[in-house]
């Protein structure tokens, strides 16, 4: 009985939340989808290494906190332009998306020197 | 019409204030750099101590041969025979600030020397971190704490000495590089914008780059962050401000040659990426129950938990694992003795043996940071009054370092600028309350009714005038105009001031009691707040006055160059520079010289000669070979010394003068470093009756050994009794030959003496083959000091 009362429970947790889901706009769903596929691209590294092997490490390393950070940033991203977020309603979007660009940057700019 | 001439006057008010606000801090920063340079004016432009030449040495190396030989160089003039990687082993971060200010002021035709540049790059940049104090302050509070805060740090005694001209240490940029940081890591958590955060990260690359305590900033980040999400402050200018920061951060922290892969695989940086775990985590969760209707939100929650809780379990676990499988749990050896201040006096003893990582006492407490050590409890109280998230980050920063200040008494440095924003954070609350006292209770702005002073006893009249005068000072130019629609048709041609008091009384007249939103303010009586602000002041006096007084007293010094006033004036004692001046000049290139470690960094920069220890204090059994060389008698010395090469063997004596930090004094770290290494040299050897001592009662070892005789050797010969200033007896054994070693250079006042060995003898009159055969053994091999003993 707990069970079919636990997976009752899943079904109408995953329908609310994918209906809830579906309300969001649609430039907020394209960032959703880039950090979605940075984490994925940072997975099949971190897969691909304990298949491999680590060396070169700092390649490892440059590669995965790569996929990591500009997730990272992406989500900061989606956190300014956010229209429901109360406490970034006076920061115009094109200098939130600015930020975003400076800080991928700087970010890569550190990848392909760590790279090696 | 009076409506504009308000707000242009508020403005112009305004606009002055931040014109005096930008000349005070002019005048802060060259107060910051000129209370630094008591030593260059009684001495001379030099560098002092022992480390800031080997930064000297490393800077004449970078602005002599480029960046690409500096990150490249393999130093072979060291640690004979073993070499030292400069480039993989300094914090590049101090050389290449020097080396670029020297670089621009050469580009543009200032002809200014290395030295100089290299002396006075402290001074600079405590001026810059006064400023960077001021930047973090006011975002904390305001800016009338900003430049309390600034103007204290400019002056802190704990910060002077080690920022002096002349100290060309890397703490000297580094505790600027924190400041920066952290006054980014707030601004960052105030305004929640990337740019900030970009800069922050920078900000904290330079700081890696700098000084090995860069470890303490990638800690308390992430305790701040913890400490808000746990107290319900979470918001997602704090995700901003944190999580690319550990992203860029670690990078930048691994492209540092020092720090490598350190960056991601000690336990120091551990605390760094569980947090950032952690915020992801709190900020998925915010965001579904923020899409979620509480109901499913609550059934998501127990459904995350029992899956989450098994995943969570295992994974704990094998970190642990993980963890527990390196012996010291993956803490280097530094940050190990921090967190148990007893691990370094039993495991390793060259750590405990700085004099700069013992416990202070309560006194360098009051010496360092003077009248701020009780100004601070009063900023940690004025921090919760309110609590934002930027002062919760200063009290939890202030409560850390004064916990590490307690382990270490370098790390005083770190909790200088701390005290200071606190302290400056309290007397700028003080002198808030002081001077609206007065300011309110003074006659002639009073306002022309007795109405207004015979209200004092009621508290909601008073708490409406306080917070009209308080709104009025801080945010000039918002509330007027709320408060002008309704009182306009009355104020028609009245001074400003009187205006304002009018404009209160018919407010309270009129507009009984309006709910304000801030909260009640208390008016102190006339008198004492004068008072109070005049002690206050003489408070701020007798600091500046010990300030001055520390910098240029007690650490003016720059123990190359000693002095003592006696009878007949100043008595300078320049024997260190004589005594490698004369290694320089008398001696071939190639020619290795052997003392303790502390002179290394002084011989090669000054001497130019090969050593074979130095202050880096990387190899922890060369230093014990050397240590028990000069533990041993004189035979098997020589045949330690010249396994490695030695040539020259120097030793530091300060008997004749009474200098106490000589080698006797250091004498029995000799014989422990060396103990724990070789296990034939043993401590109580050495003691009489648990007593160290050098006079007629020490044991037979100790007259034996080679620091013994190198010390006394003819010390004699200038008193007749050999009176040891320093020990205060006379010495045990004073007619002695030395038979392996000959005397060849001792300075003016005996301070330095050097020795050469003696090659060895062709004829050996009396021994057998067995011996002849022993001796050419020993000489042809140059490096089995480790593999066998040669002195058995």
């Amino acid at each position: 009985m707990g069970k079919s009362a636990t997976t009752k429970d899943a079904q109408a947790l995953f329908h609310s939340l994918r209906s809830a889901y579906a309300a969001t706009p649609t430039n907020l769903k394209i960032i959703d989808l880039y950090v979605m596929f940075a984490v994925v691209t940072a997975l099949i590294q971190v897969v691909y290494m304990a298949i491999v092997g680590s060396f070169p490490f700092n390649s490892f390393l440059s590669g995965v906190l790569s996929c990591v950070g500009t997730a990272v940033l992406a989500v900061c991203l989606r956190i300014q332009v956010n229209k429901e977020n109360k406490e970034f309603k006076d920061l115009p979007p094109e200098r939130a998306f600015a930020d975003f660009v400076l800080c991928n940057l700087v970010l890569h700019l550190v990848i392909m020197n760590f790279l090696g | 019409m009076a409506a504009s001439e308000d707000a242009k006057a508020s403005s112009l008010r305004y606009a002055f204030g931040n014109v005096i606000a930008f000349f005070i801090l002019l005048l802060i920063g060259i107060l910051a750099f000129s209370i630094r340079l008591f030593s260059v004016i009684k001495y001379e432009s030099v560098i002092h101590e022992f480390d800031p030449y080997f930064n000297y040495r490393v800077t004449q190396y970078l602005t002599k041969n480029g960046i690409y030989d500096f990150w490249n160089w393999f130093d072979d003039r060291t640690w004979y025979p073993l070499g030292r990687v400069i480039g993989g082993t300094v914090y590049p971060g101090l050389t290449l600030t020097a080396g670029t200010l020297w670089w621009i002021l050469n580009s543009l035709n200032i002809p200014l020397s290395v030295e100089t540049v290299c002396v006075f790059t402290a001074p600079i940049f405590s001026a810059n971190a006064a400023w960077a104090t001021y930047l973090l302050t006011k975002e904390v509070k305001g800016t009338g704490a900003g430049l309390t805060a600034a103007v204290l740090l400019a002056m802190v005694p704990s910060y002077i000495s080690r920022s002096v001209a002349g100290s060309y240490d890397n703490e000297a940029v580094a505790i600027f590089a924190l400041i920066f940081t952290f006054y980014l890591y707030i601004k960052t958590l105030n305004t929640g914008s990337l740019f900030y955060a970009t800069l922050n990260a920078i900000a904290y690359f330079y700081m890696v780059c700098s000084w090995g305590g860069y470890t303490f900033i990638i800690n308390l980040i992430p305790m701040h962050v913890l400490l808000c999400i746990v107290t319900g402050r979470y918001s997602s200018r704090l995700y901003i401000a944190y999580a690319p920061l550990v992203v860029l951060g670690t990078l930048l922290a691994a492209l540092v040659p020092v720090v490598g892969f350190n960056a991601v695989m000690t336990s120091e940086h551990f605390a760094s990426f569980l947090v950032f775990i952690i915020i992801n985590v709190v900020a998925l969760v915010y965001y579904i129950k923020g899409i979620l209707s509480p109901k499913m939100f609550k059934v998501a929650v127990t459904l995350v938990i029992s899956v989450g809780l098994v995943v969570c379990v295992a994974v704990i676990a094998v970190l642990i694992a993980l963890v527990a499988s390196s012996p010291t749990m993956g803490w280097s050896g530094r940050s190990l003795s921090l967190l148990d201040p007893t691990y370094a006096s039993k495991y390793i003893p060259i750590i405990a043996s700085v004099s700069e990582h013992q416990p202070p006492t309560w006194p360098s407490y009051f010496m360092d940071i003077n009248v701020l050590a009780f100004l601070v409890p009063a900023g940690i109280i004025a921090c919760f009054s309110p609590l934002s998230d930027a002062s919760s980050f200063v009290v939890l920063y202030i409560a850390t370092s004064v916990y590490f200040s307690g382990v270490m008494v370098r790390l005083m440095l770190v909790f200088a600028p701390a005290a200071c924003i606190t302290s400056g954070i309290a007397l700028s609350a003080a002198f808030d309350v002081f001077t609206r006292s007065i300011k309110f209770q003074l006659p002639g702005l009073s306002g022309n009714s007795p109405i207004d002073a015979g209200d004092t006893s009621s508290g909601s009249v008073v708490a409406q005038n306080e917070t009209v005068k308080t709104e009025k000072k801080e945010d000039p130019g918002k509330e007027r105009p709320s408060r002008k629609t309704e009182k306009n048709e009355d104020l028609s041609k009245e001074r400003h001031s009187r205006k304002n008091k009018k404009k209160e009384k018919e407010n309270v007249e009129k507009i009984s009691v309006k709910p304000q939103e801030e909260k009640r303010l208390l008016v102190l009586p006339l008198e004492a707040s004068v008072i109070a602000i005049f002690l206050l002041v003489l408070l701020g006096a007798f600091y500046v006055v010990h300030c001055v007084w520390a910098a240029a007293e007690a650490y003016s010094a720059p123990s190359i160059v000693l002095t003592s006033h006696s009878h007949d004036g100043l008595h300078v004692f320049d024997d260190f520079r004589e005594a490698y001046a004369w290694l320089r000049h008398n001696t071939e290139v190639d020619d290795k010289v052997a003392s303790w470690w502390d002179y290394g960094y002084q011989t090669t920069a000054m001497a130019n000669r090969t050593v074979i220890v130095d202050n880096n204090t990387w190899n922890n059994t060369h230093i014990a070979t050397v240590g028990t060389a000069m533990s041993s008698p004189e035979k098997p010395a020589w045949e330690i010394f010249n396994s490695l090469d030695v040539k020259y063997v120097l030793v530091v004596f300060g008997g004749l003068v009474g200098y106490p930090s000589d080698d006797i004094n250091k004498f029995l770290w000799m014989v422990r470093i060396g103990g724990g290494v070789f296990p034939h040299i043993k401590e109580p050897d050495y003691l009489r009756d648990g007593q160290y001592r050098i006079d007629s009662e020490a044991t037979p070892t100790m007259l034996n050994c080679l620091m013994y005789k190198l010390s006394y050797y003819r010390f004699v010969e200038t008193d007749g009794k050999g009176f040891d200033r320093v020990r205060q007896t006379e010495i045990g054994k004073k007619y002695f030959k030395l038979t392996h070693f000959e005397e060849v250079f001792t300075t003016h006042h005996w301070m330095v003496r050097i020795y050469k060995l003696k090659p060895p003898k062709n004829r050996l009159r009396g021994k057998t083959k067995k011996s002849k055969a022993k001796a050419t053994a020993t000489t042809s091999s140059k490096r089995s000091v480790s593999r066998k003993n040669p002195w058995h």
